[in-house]
């Protein structure tokens, strides 16, 4: 109640977020350079430069050139229509094991949170207490090597650990909400957790939510990428960016832009949906704006 | 603050036992039957039941289970399949490189990471943060090991300063373990470096955003003295969070480090174990690995206690 | 010369005029009083004077300590000021300071920053200090931290950091409006005696004209970010020249017109009628060995609302009555005693039957409302106790219109999301939504606190018109004796969990027969008394 704030937003929600959208630099680049990856991987479907898969042994290890546009690496392959082909593998596996992750922690944090204190919330507290205390990489590696390694496979092992993270945040962010008065009057009027839940909590945390996948969806291309990277991801003769590495590494003194290639394709697919997610967090999240840039 | 320590301690014990429990759940009972595993699909029926009575897989699952928990405790982690020695003592090889690489990794990324965030907060949208978060971002999205293989290439055959890999042993000298161990410290430190710096950042801003740095700079604090004194102390809390949990990931992500750079670590001993399908070994790393991570938490918890005053007293 | 002198001071940020033309002055051993509503710029004219403003703040005009021009002055001079000439207290006691410092330490820093000494001499100062605002060594040694001290005792902590270097003039900023009023009382008290014990002035910064008529010797009415009538605390207050003034007046002792309750019939069934409720916390184990311990947040209370009858339930912040209001929502379970809504019991399992015999109306109208709905949606939101019978498409817009006319909104505004309203228009929609299903009772539960005086005034004559026409019976929750004493017909005083008294409302106001009821009405500010105090000294 005191004065000693700023004044009152605009009047309209609707347009002030669209406007917010366009002003923030991080969203506007951040979209941009993911949608360039998106775009490639879609097109990849119905055309590539060069088949990726077609090996040309002659013209190996060629650098850029007119022909092919980031060179060829120790098959002769075009890297570009690898890296095309790559990013369809990369962004789907990120993509599905958000919504593992998402679609299944979500409601176990919002339960959780609707039961605070009960053996319900401790039961989902602890089993996501154990699920963080084994590493990570380390799990999918095991899950991958032991089940068989391949796209599908990669995907239950990174989205295995996206569902704690979600129902970690779900659940932090629906208790402070079940504290709110809008939520005690629904309560009164005889209102149930799970009506509550879906009606009142989750709408309003929906941007939080929003914000937490982009930064997993970045995080699980760099786990693919690392998978792929010790064999485990998409087999030969599929490419991936992580394989293109590990394949690049051997002749690393002899051909370093093989190796410069799928590396930039990860670090920017990767950057591009953090500074998305960043722009995000300040048009959505706005609470949250006081510490970022 | 007696009985937060021994809470902290119960629940330590039982997450040990929980984790193991799953560690043998799933990789004893889930892949069906592991000596086959072990052995792969073209084996003899009579060669895997060999091995069923060498490892005392016929016996029930829950006396299995607590025998091997049992040894845990004694030390005893069972014998390596492939390689015919203790675990043990193949553990307590790789130990020796894998805590250094972590502890000198997460110095690295400390010593990088407090000055830079404190700079990028203290000096908030100005043009030093904005360049620091632009190069945070960046350091966030490098994968690890690409950036190890372009150290390699700067420092190991262009420069030719640094070997590219393998590790000469600590037999060799203080400072020559060292050095083989910098190129793969730097590539592990650099993604932490940047999420540790973002972190330490937006912890500070946050803390600045209290009303108790109004009062002291109404007391007549300049901005400078009320981030020293006020500030960071308070800020540091939820970076200690981060840095335990750096800790746990520097030493089970330096997996693929290890594999770059061809040191005899627990991560490259972990991934030998699980290509050559030595349940064993695995088994006993990945315990080691989650305890590592579980204790870690419990001291930061400690930790805690110790820097915020209202979590001494539990009642 | 006078001690601080503010001229035309006008502040900027961005493109909005925070203040424009500002003047006012406080002298030696004088209280400045500076009364405002929300958004009136009197929190950003302290800002102005201790130069902490937003770093977009651009300000104009001229601010003078005993001489020596304040704006725009380096920041380092600045900082030598700050602390030692002007001292600050802020509103919020429970996060102004550091939970990880002690109070010892925090006090002594004043010093350590503003003179040559050393630690020793500094926690010497610093012990003094908490000494005189009444913080004695046996209890609070100076090793103590701030979570184990309540919001009235770290106020004085706080007090105790800006004056331990005795500054010629502290700003107070709502310093006692998130205190209790028995504990709002012992720090008036204390300021008024430290001001006089060193001869600073004081510009003491409120909402509330009780309150600043007692201890005020000069005031200054803002609007707006412009000061519409200042002068001497009983002129003022007499001449009122200023419509605002009077306006301000007017609201802060309005009492609403009502008819006087419905006798009650014998055979009558009471609204609602609680008995011997008990409600218990398991505390966590406070050692290791010992039995678990429990808090007793209700105990033993019993009530009667009768219909067309409005009760006040009055009591400080902890004494049980949020809890209370709680179960008698069905939100929390009660450990014995009964509680029972026109004859039909209600506990955490009531049907629905039961429930929509009564509903709430919350404090914060910023939080009573989601706000990703819209409000025909957020006012209907009732209908869910109807199950079967809940209206649907004409006739539930039928009836939304006519909540939202009921309240002096128009139908229209249903199609609005929450966003677009004040205050004052949110807590009308929340009395829409309770009105909606026609319940018989409606608990109102610190409704008005959050308010502006003049919204105040506003809502209460439409609580008081509703009750009446529309025979309601409401439960009035509130800590504000005034606001209590003008709407309701009965009351009961609750503190430690236990009701102390009960009687008709002007009764116990004018006869209180309990020790703590007479502590409350003395502690709490009356505008009229301390006006008719003036006259005598």
């Amino acid at each position: 109640m005191t004065d000693a704030t700023l004044p009152a937003a605009p009047a309209s929600r609707r347009d002030s977020l669209i406007w917010s959208a366009l002003r923030s630099r991080n969203f506007v680049v951040g979209t941009i350079i993911t949608l360039v990856f998106v775009l490639a991987a879609l097109v990849s479907f119905v055309w590539t430069p060069y088949d990726a898969t077609l090996q040309d042994i002659p013209n190996k290890l060629k650098g850029p050139s007119w022909a092919h546009w980031l060179g060829t690496d120790h098959f002769g392959r075009d890297v570009l229509s690898m890296i095309m082909v790559g990013a369809r593998t990369s962004i789907a596996v990120a993509l599905v094991a958000v919504g593992i992750g998402a679609a299944i922690g979500t409601p176990l944090g919002l339960a959780a949170a609707a039961k605070r204190g009960s053996l319900l919330d401790e039961i989902i507290m602890r089993a996501n207490d154990l699920v963080f205390a084994f590493p990570a990489l380390l799990i999918a590696i095991l899950i991958t090597a032991v089940f068989g390694p391949g796209a599908v496979n990669a995907i239950i092992a990174i989205g295995i650990f996206n569902i704690p993270v979600f129902a970690r945040l779900s659940r932090g962010a629906a208790l402070s909400l079940w504290q709110r008065e809008f939520v005690m009057a629904a309560r009164v009027s005889g209102k149930g957790a799970v009506r509550i839940s879906a009606e009142h909590i989750l709408p309003n945390i929906l941007n939080t939510l929003v914000v937490q996948a982009t930064i997993q969806f970045s995080l699980g291309i760099l786990a693919e990428a690392s998978l792929a990277y010790v064999g485990l991801g998409a087999q030969p003769p599929t490419p991936s960016w992580g394989k293109m590495l590990s394949d690049a590494q051997t002749m690393i003194g002899l051909a370093p832009h093989v190796a410069l290639a799928p590396g930039l394709a990860i670090v920017l697919t990767v950057l591009g949906v953090n500074l998305m997610g960043d722009g995000l967090r300040d048009i959505l999240d706005p609470q949250t704006r006081r510490s970022r840039a | 603050m007696l009985s937060f320590f021994l809470s902290r301690l119960v629940s330590l014990a039982l997450s040990l036992i929980a984790a193991s429990i799953v560690i043998f759940l799933v990789l004893e009972v889930v892949p069906g039957d592991p000596a086959q595993f072990m052995l792969g699909m073209n084996t003899s029926p009579d060669a895997v039941e060999a091995l069923r009575e060498q490892l005392g897989l016929n016996a029930p699952a829950l006396q299995r289970y607590f025998t091997w928990a049992v040894g845990l405790l004694h030390g005893e982690f069972g014998t390596s399949y492939t390689y015919k020695v203790p675990v043990a003592e193949l553990i307590g090889a790789r130990l020796w490189v894998s805590l250094p690489l972590a502890i000198y990794a997460l110095t690295l990324s400390t010593l990088i990471a407090f000055p830079v965030g404190i700079l990028a907060a203290a000096r908030r949208n100005s043009a030093t943060d904005v360049t620091i978060m632009g190069a945070t971002q960046l350091g966030v999205a490098i994968p690890n090991f690409w950036f190890a293989m372009l150290l390699v290439l700067a420092f190991s055959i262009t420069l030719r300063w640094f070997s590219a890999g393998g590790f000469p042993g600590w037999d060799a000298g203080f400072f020559v373990g060292l050095k083989a161990l910098t190129l793969p410290a730097i590539a592990l430190a650099l993604p932490q470096a940047s999420i540790l710096a973002r972190v330490m950042r937006s912890s500070l801003l946050d803390t600045l955003n209290e009303d108790y740095i109004r009062s002291a700079r109404a007391k007549g604090l300049t901005r400078r003295q009320t981030l020293w004194r006020h500030a960071l102390r308070n800020a540091l809390i939820p970076v200690l969070t981060i840095i335990g949990l750096q800790f746990s990931f520097l030493l089970a992500g330096a997996i693929i480090i290890e594999n770059v750079f061809f040191l005899p670590g627990l991560g490259r001993l972990v991934f030998q174990g699980i290509t050559q399908r030595d349940l064993i070994v695995v088994k006993s790393v990945v315990m080691l690995l989650v305890f590592a991570v579980i204790l870690v938490t419990f001291i930061v918890d400690m930790t805690y206690a110790l820097v915020d005053p209202r979590l001494r007293r539990q009642a | 010369m006078t001690l601080l002198v503010a001229r035309k001071l006008s502040l900027a940020i961005g493109s909005f005029e925070i203040l424009k033309d500002v003047d006012l002055s406080v002298d030696k051993g004088e209280i400045l009083g500076v009364i405002g509503e929300s958004g009136s710029g009197k929190s950003m004219t302290a800002l102005s004077i201790m130069q902490l403003l937003p770093s977009s703040a651009r300000a104009s005009g001229s601010i003078t300590l005993d001489g020596v021009e304040l704006l725009n002055k380096p920041e380092a001079e600045m900082c030598g000021i700050r602390g030692k000439d002007v001292g600050m207290v802020f509103q919020e006691p429970m996060t102004a300071l550091n939970p990880t410092r002690t109070i010892g330490d925090q006090v002594a820093e004043t010093v350590m920053v503003h003179r040559r000494v050393g630690r020793p001499e500094a926690m010497r100062i610093a012990r003094e200090t908490l000494n005189r605002v009444e913080l004695p060594e046996a209890r609070f040694p100076l090793d103590r931290y701030p979570h184990e001290l309540s919001g009235g005792q770290r106020q004085r902590v706080v007090i105790a950091m800006a004056i331990a270097l005795r500054p010629r003039l502290l700003i107070a900023d709502e310093p006692t409006t998130a205190l209790d009023v028995t504990t709002q009382a012992q720090i008036l008290k204390l300021l008024k005696r430290l001001v006089d014990e060193d001869g600073m002035g004081m510009i003491f910064i409120t909402h509330d004209l009780a309150v600043v008529a007692d201890l005020a010797d000069r005031i200054g009415i803002m609007k707006l970010g412009e000061v519409v009538e200042a002068g001497p605390t009983l002129e003022v207050f007499r001449k009122t020249a200023h419509p605002y003034t009077r306006a301000l007046f007017a609201a802060s002792s309005h009492i609403p017109k009502r008819l006087p309750p419905p006798a009650v019939g014998a055979s009558d069934v009471p609204v609602l009628a609680i008995e011997n409720v008990v409600r218990e916390y398991k505390l966590p184990r406070a050692s290791l060995f010992g039995p678990p311990k429990a808090f007793r947040a209700v105990n033993d209370v019993s009530l009667v609302v009768n219909r067309g009858e409005n009760v006040g339930l009055v009591g400080e912040s902890g004494c049980g009555k949020s809890t209370l209001a709680r179960a008698i929502m069905a939100l929390e379970p009660t450990q014995s005693g009964a509680i029972r809504l026109d004859g039909e019991a209600i506990d955490t399992g009531a049907s629905f039957a039961a429930r929509r015999k009564m509903q709430v109306v919350f404090q914060d109208p910023y939080g009573s409302f989601n706000p990703r709905h819209r409000v025909d949606r957020l006012v209907s939101e009732p209908f869910h106790l109807l199950g079967n019978e809940a209206p649907s498409g004409a006739e539930r817009d039928r009836r939304i219109a006519e909540a939202l006319e009921h309240v002096g909104l128009k139908a229209t505004d249903a199609e609005k999301y929450i966003h677009e309203f004040s205050g004052g228009q949110r807590q009308r929609i929340a009395i829409a939504r309770a009105l909606i299903i026609n319940p018989a009772l409606i608990i109102l539960d610190e409704a008005v606190s959050a308010l502006d005086v003049s919204i105040r005034a506003q809502i209460l004559d439409l609580l008081a018109e509703l009750s009446d026409r529309l025979k309601l019976s409401y439960l009035f929750i509130s800590h504000d004796l005034h606001v209590v004493r003008a709407i309701t017909d009965r009351v009961l005083v609750m503190k430690s969990g236990q009701i102390v008294e009960s009687g008709p409302t002007e009764e116990v106001f004018r006869n209180p027969q309990h020790a703590y009821t007479r502590e409350l009405l003395a502690a709490t500010p009356n505008l009229e008394t301390a006006l008719a105090g003036r006259t005598g000294g």
